[in-house]
C-alpha cells in the first residue's frame, strides 16, 4: 500500500520547521518516528498534503539531568530509553516502558516524543508521563513554552499544542528520597497496544506513601490519571487492603471500551491487576530492592 | 502531482541515485530502483519486519520509511552480509541450523539479529527471542531461528569479529 501524495520538506532547524507549519497550518503533518503517521498514511486514514520531516534537526535527540529533572529531547528514540544506564538506574519506570514499546525495530525509530505528541490513549508515554507529572515544553512562533503534562492531553488525538508549535522537550522530575516506581503493561502480543497498563510514581516513608501518581494506557478516551487511585494510597501505609482498594478505585474509574483485545469487565479487572502490581513493584524499587 | 525528488543514498556502499516521488517507500526504492530484492514485503503494516534493513547502522522497517528520508544515508541489505563466496557467520548459522523453511522472513531476521549481536554478542536465548520480536515467522516457530543466532554469536565471538553494525 501507497500513502497518498505529498509535498515533503526537510528543515534542519526548529525555527525553520515552525515556520513551514506556520505557513502551511492544518495542511501540514510533523513526521517525526513515522511508526503511527506513516501506517495511518498507507492506509489513506492520514493524507497530510505536506510533511514536515523534523528528523534531520540534530539537536533534538538527548538524554541527560538537567538540576531537577530528566531532560528528554523530543526525537529521542526510544531505543535510547531502553539502552540508557541513566535511565535504567535513576527512572526505572522509563525503562520499563522502553522495554515495551511495539517492538525493537520500532523503538529504533519511534520518538518519545512523537509517542507523547500524537495523544493516543493507547500509547505508552501519556501514562507514564502523568505519573511522572512531566512537564512539556512547545516551540511556536513565539518562542517556547510550558506546558504541564496533566494540561496536555485535551482530546482523543488532540493536545494542547497548536498546529503551528513543535514538541521539542519533556522534562522529567528527578526522584527525590523514598521514591519507588514502575510501569506493568499487559498486552496480547508484541507490538500490539496494551489491553491496560499501569504507571506508578511513588514517595515513601518507611511503608506509608506520602505522595503517589498514577496514569492509565488505552482504558479511556484521553490519557488519564486515576485521582481515586492516588487519594486511596496517599498519606496511607501501603498495606495489601490499601493496595487492593487502589486498584478497584482505577478499575472503577477507567471507561475501556470493548474490542478484540476484551470486554469493558475483562479490561477493568485487568486494570485493577495492573495497578496493584505496578504498586507492589514502585514499593520494592523505592525500598532498594531489583524488582 | 507532487514535487519530485532526486536523492542519493548508499546502498551496501554503493550509491544509487534516482528521481524518486516523496511518496515512494524507503522499501519500494530498495527494490524497484536499487534492484535489490533481497528486501522482502511482507505485511505493509508495520508488523512483520521481513523489510528490515539498517538505515545508518540502525535496524529499521523500510516499508515505514520513507525513500527521501534516506538521502545522503548509508543504507544496508541482506546483500551486503556475505563477503564475496564467504557467507557472514548468521547466514552460515541459518543455513547449518535451518533457520528457514520458506525463506520469507529470513533477510529480515538475518538484518534484525546482525544488529542486535553487535549490542549483544553473548546473548541469552530469550534475549535473542525478544530481540526479534518484531520479525514475524510463519514457518519456523523460530526454535531454529535462534539456534542459528546462537550459533552465530558463538562463531563471531570465536572468530574475534566484531559484528559490526
Amino acid at each position: 500500500m501507497i500513502p497518498g501524495e505529498f509535498e515533503y520538506h526537510a528543515p534542519s532547524t526548529v525555527d525553520e520547521a515552525v515556520a513551514l507549519l506556520d505557513r502551511l497550518g492544518d495542511e501540514a503533518k510533523i513526521l517525526a518516528g513515522g511508526h503511527s503517521l506513516v501506517p495511518a498514511m498507507r492506509f489513506r486514514l492520514a493524507q497530510p498534503a505536506h510533511l514536515v520531516d523534523i528528523n534531520g534537526i540534530d539537536d533534538l535527540a538527548y538524554l541527560r539531568e538537567e538540576g531537577d529533572h530528566l531532560a528528554i529531547g523530543a526525537m529521542t528514540r526510544e531505543s535510547a530509553l531502553e539502552h540508557s544506564d541513566l535511565v535504567a538506574r535513576r527512572y526505572p519506570m522509563l525503562a520499563d516502558a522502553g522495554h515495551v514499546i511495539a517492538d525493537p525495530l520500532v523503538r529504533n525509530r519511534g520518538t518519545v516524543g512523537g509517542n507523547l505528541a500524537h495523544a493516543d490513549p493507547a500509547n505508552d508515554h501519556p501514562a507514564v508521563m502523568l505519573a511522572y507529572g512531566a512537564t512539556l515544553v512547545a516551540q511556536g512562533p513565539g518562542g517556547r513554552r510550558e506546558i504541564a503534562v496533566d494540561d496536555f492531553f485535551t482530546g482523543l488525538f488532540e493536545s494542547a499544542m497548536a498546529a503551528n508549535e513543535i514538541l521539542v522537550e519533556i522534562r522529567v522530575p528527578a526522584p527525590g528520597a523514598g521514591n519507588g516506581e514502575a510501569y506493568e503493561k499487559f498486552e496480547r502480543k508484541v507490538g500490539d497496544y496494551a489491553i491496560s497498563a499501569a504507571a506508578v510514581r511513588l514517595t515513601m516513608s518507611g511503608n506509608t506513601c506520602t505522595a503517589a501518581r498514577v496514569g492509565l494506557t488505552n482504558v479511556s478516551a484521553v490519557p488519564m490519571r486515576s485521582a481515586g487511585a492516588e487519594a486511596a494510597m496517599a498519606g496511607k501505609e501501603l498495606t495489601e487492603e490499601v493496595i487492593e482498594a487502589a486498584g478497584q478505585a482505577a478499575a472503577g474509574e477507567c471507561d475501556p471500551s470493548a474490542d478484540l483485545r476484551g470486554s469493558e469487565a475483562y479490561k477493568r479487572d485487568v486494570t485493577r491487576v495492573l495497578v496493584k502490581r505496578a504498586i507492589r513493584k514502585a514499593m520494592a524499587r523505592a525500598q532498594g530492592g531489583a524488582a | 502531482m507532487t514535487t519530485r525528488k532526486k536523492i542519493t543514498v548508499t546502498i551496501n556502499g554503493e550509491a544509487v541515485t534516482r528521481e524518486v516521488e516523496p511518496r515512494t517507500l524507503l522499501v519500494h526504492f530498495i527494490r524497484e530502483d536499487a534492484n535489490l530484492t533481497g528486501t522482502h514485503i511482507g505485511c505493509d503494516t508495520t508488523s512483520c519486519g521481513a523489510c528490515t534493513v539498517h538505515l545508518n547502522g540502525s535496524a529499521v522497517k523500510s516499508c515505514t520509511v520513507f525513500a527521501v528520508q534516506a538521502d545522503g544515508q548509508s543504507v544496508d541489505t541482506v546483500e551486503g552480509l556475505a563477503n564475496g563466496a564467504e557467507l557472514h557467520p548468521l547466514q552460515e548459522g541459518f543455513w547449518e541450523k535451518h533457520g528457514l523453511q520458506c525463506g520469507y522472513c529470513t533477510p529480515g531476521m538475518m538484518m534484525t539479529a546482525k544488529e542486535f549481536l553487535a549490542r549483544n554478542p553473548d546473548p541469552t536465548e530469550e534475549e535473542i527471542r525478544w530481540g526479534i520480536s518484531g520479525n514475524l515467522c510463519r514457518c519456523t516457530g523460530y526454535n531454529k531461528i535462534v539456534e542459528a543466532i546462537l550459533y552465530a554469536a558463538e562463531k563471531l565471538r570465536e572468530s574475534g569479529k566484531e559484528a559490526a553494525v
